[in-house]
């Protein structure tokens, strides 16, 4: 079930350094991907159909095709590591065993995009991250891997880290541009037509780590070898997460369209102590929670989850035992949504915070019977009226609780 | 006129920073990191140092280390205890921890201890749910939290 793309180098010891990561293919892939123009490369990872594993799973070759030809202003790569969504930690692993392979990936998709400068913009908290990203960063210019020729041939490219300062918020790409930028981290209007993102006006791509380390596979071995494994839709591998009450917590890379229940089990031992499965996060807290008896057919890809009434997300799922009182673990969830909210736009920064007051009002055991409704019509103050897609999906995953554990609600709105 | 000034080190740093933006505006968040390692936390002072140098004004540098929360407005004690309280660490056992730490250190989340020993928070998820639960320790994390992982910490500190 277990596949190696991404994580092919994970378990040899000392991964990170360069010395090591040679002897193990990084860089491998420079000769081929010189050898090709940018708009080849472009193509081929278009036709890898790789898409972005940072949660939303746009088309990684469109996103690049959106870049213009010809710009008055530099082209960037950005990175997003800002890796903060409940459930998710498996860009960490990535910059942890394998930096050069993120590195690598750099480089391949600064080239085709015409980028001669790329930020990996990670959280404030990932420091260790930071430092042996950093560390590799250095070693790679050293050898001659960034900087004014890369490896010899005839293109430039720099490569610098930048950390945040503690803002989910800025996992969204606008909002991740305007803290690089150096400003709050706001999201931005999103225009009507499709175009890149801008950095200080400069036409940008912002990739999520895991999607940029997936590159140099699909120049190397070509996209036919990417698409061998997953599905028509869903082509490749992603690196899924396991937490909460499970035996072997973990990140473990699969082909999409893994049988979700498989993958519980074989993979992740069952839930722990022996106890019955309750409900499970598919892919980062922002996915509507499903209940057991939702996941007997569920495969681990887009389409699957879409028609099952969630998303995929980021892959990292929550596991949650019968022993789970469900609007606590709402609650939990709201008072992380309420706290994270970047506070720009009225209903969000105050719904968030009311659904987050009831529910706790209800928990403390005070509930009325006007409190579940109200909790709804809140839900729908949030719903379309604000810039970016966070308030949207609080609405909709706080309707996914409300619904579906209906009953547990209900003994709390006695009064 | 500010009194704070960048120590050496940090001088040099920004001015290498400097090279790597197309805009000076970009170094707000690692000026301020730059202060914070320095001094600990980030004086109304030290702000106005950070304006003159990236050309902008002291209310918009405290507008950015205001929204930013890991950046320290007001001293805080020399260890830094951070526990995660999201879903992931909360289904892990995370509310035992957070009681024992509160219960060890005779303080509440948000305080610091007299003697300016340690200060204890609580935050959201640190993206370490497979390793759950989770606090960090000034810059480190420490995983797979127990009782007695903490104890030997608090006494080796």
């Amino acid at each position: 079930m277990i596949v190696k793309i991404v994580s092919k180098n994970f378990d040899i010891e000392n991964s990170h350094k360069l010395e090591v990561a040679l002897k193990h293919g990084r860089y491998a892939s420079l000769e081929k991907l010189f050898s090709m123009s940018p708009n080849e490369v472009t193509e081929e990872v278009t036709k890898s159909g790789l898409r972005g594993k940072g949660g939303g799973g746009a088309a990684t070759g469109d996103k690049w095709k959106l870049m213009p030809k010809k710009h008055e202003k530099p082209s960037y790569l950005v990175v997003n590591a800002d890796e903060s969504e409940p459930g998710t930690f498996k860009d960490r692993q990535i910059m942890e065993y394998d930096p050069h392979l993120l590195i690598e990936g750099i480089i391949n998709s600064s080239y085709a995009i015409g980028a001669h400068h790329a930020y990996i913009y990670i959280r404030g908290e990932y420091v260790f991250w930071a430092k042996r990203v950093n560390e590799a960063i250095d070693e790679a210019y050293k050898a001659g891997y960034l900087g004014e020729k890369v490896s010899g041939f005839d293109y430039k490219l720099d490569v610098t880290l930048h950390r945040g300062g503690g803002a989910y918020i800025c996992g969204e790409k606008s909002a991740l541009l305007e803290s690089l930028e150096g400003k709050r981290g706001h999201p931005r209007l999103k225009p009507q037509q499709k175009e890149p993102e801008w950095f200080f006006g400069g036409p940008t791509v912002v990739n999520n780590v895991e999607t940029i380390a997936s590159v140099p596979f699909i120049i190397k071995e070509g996209f036919e070898a990417y698409r061998a494994y997953g599905t028509d839709q869903s082509p490749g591998t992603m690196l899924f997460g396991m937490s909460g009450h499970i035996n072997n917590p973990g990140i473990y890379e699969l082909p999409f369209g893994t049988s979700m229940k498989q993958f519980i089990e074989e993979v992740g031992g069952g839930v722990k102590d022996g106890k019955k499965l309750k409900a499970l996060i598919p892919g980062g807290s922002s996915c509507h929670v499903l209940r057991a008896d939702e996941i007997d057919n569920i495969t681990l890809d887009y389409e699957s989850l879409k028609k099952h009434g969630s998303s995929l997300g980021t892959g990292g799922m929550i596991i949650m035992d019968e022993d789970t009182f469900m609007p606590e673990a709402m609650k939990n969830l709201f008072e992380f949504y309420h706290h994270e909210s970047c506070g720009q736009c009225t209903p969000c920064r105050e719904g968030c915070g009311w659904v987050d007051k009831i529910l706790g009002k209800l928990l403390k055991g005070k509930g009325t019977q006007a409190d579940y409704k109200t909790i709804l019509d809140a839900c729908e103050m949030l719903n379309g009226k604000t810039i970016c897609v966070f308030a949207p999906s609080v609405a909709y995953i706080a309707n996914s609780y409300l619904t579906k554990f209906k009953e547990e609600f209900d003994s709390l709105c006695k009064n | 006129m500010s009194e704070f000034k960048f120590n050496e080190e940090n001088e040099k740093k920004f001015e290498e920073l400097l090279t790597r933006y197309p805009e000076r505006a970009s170094l707000s968040l690692p000026s301020l990191w730059m202060v914070q390692y320095q001094e600990g936390w980030i004086s109304e002072d030290a702000m106005v140092y950070i304006a003159q140098k990236l050309d902008t004004t002291p209310m918009d540098i405290q507008s950015i280390a205001s929204f930013y929360t890991m950046f320290n407005l007001k001293p805080i004690g020399k260890y830094h205890i951070q526990v995660c309280k999201t879903l992931s660490c909360k289904l892990c056992g995370s509310e035992a921890i957070r009681s024992h730490l509160q219960k060890q250190l005779g303080i509440k989340f948000g305080e610091t201890t007299k003697d300016m020993k340690f200060t204890l928070s609580e935050v959201e998820c640190l993206g370490s749910c497979g390793t759950a639960p989770v606090m960090s320790f000034n810059d480190d994390y420490i995983e797979n939290l127990t009782i007695e992982k903490i104890d030997k910490i608090l006494d080796e500190s």
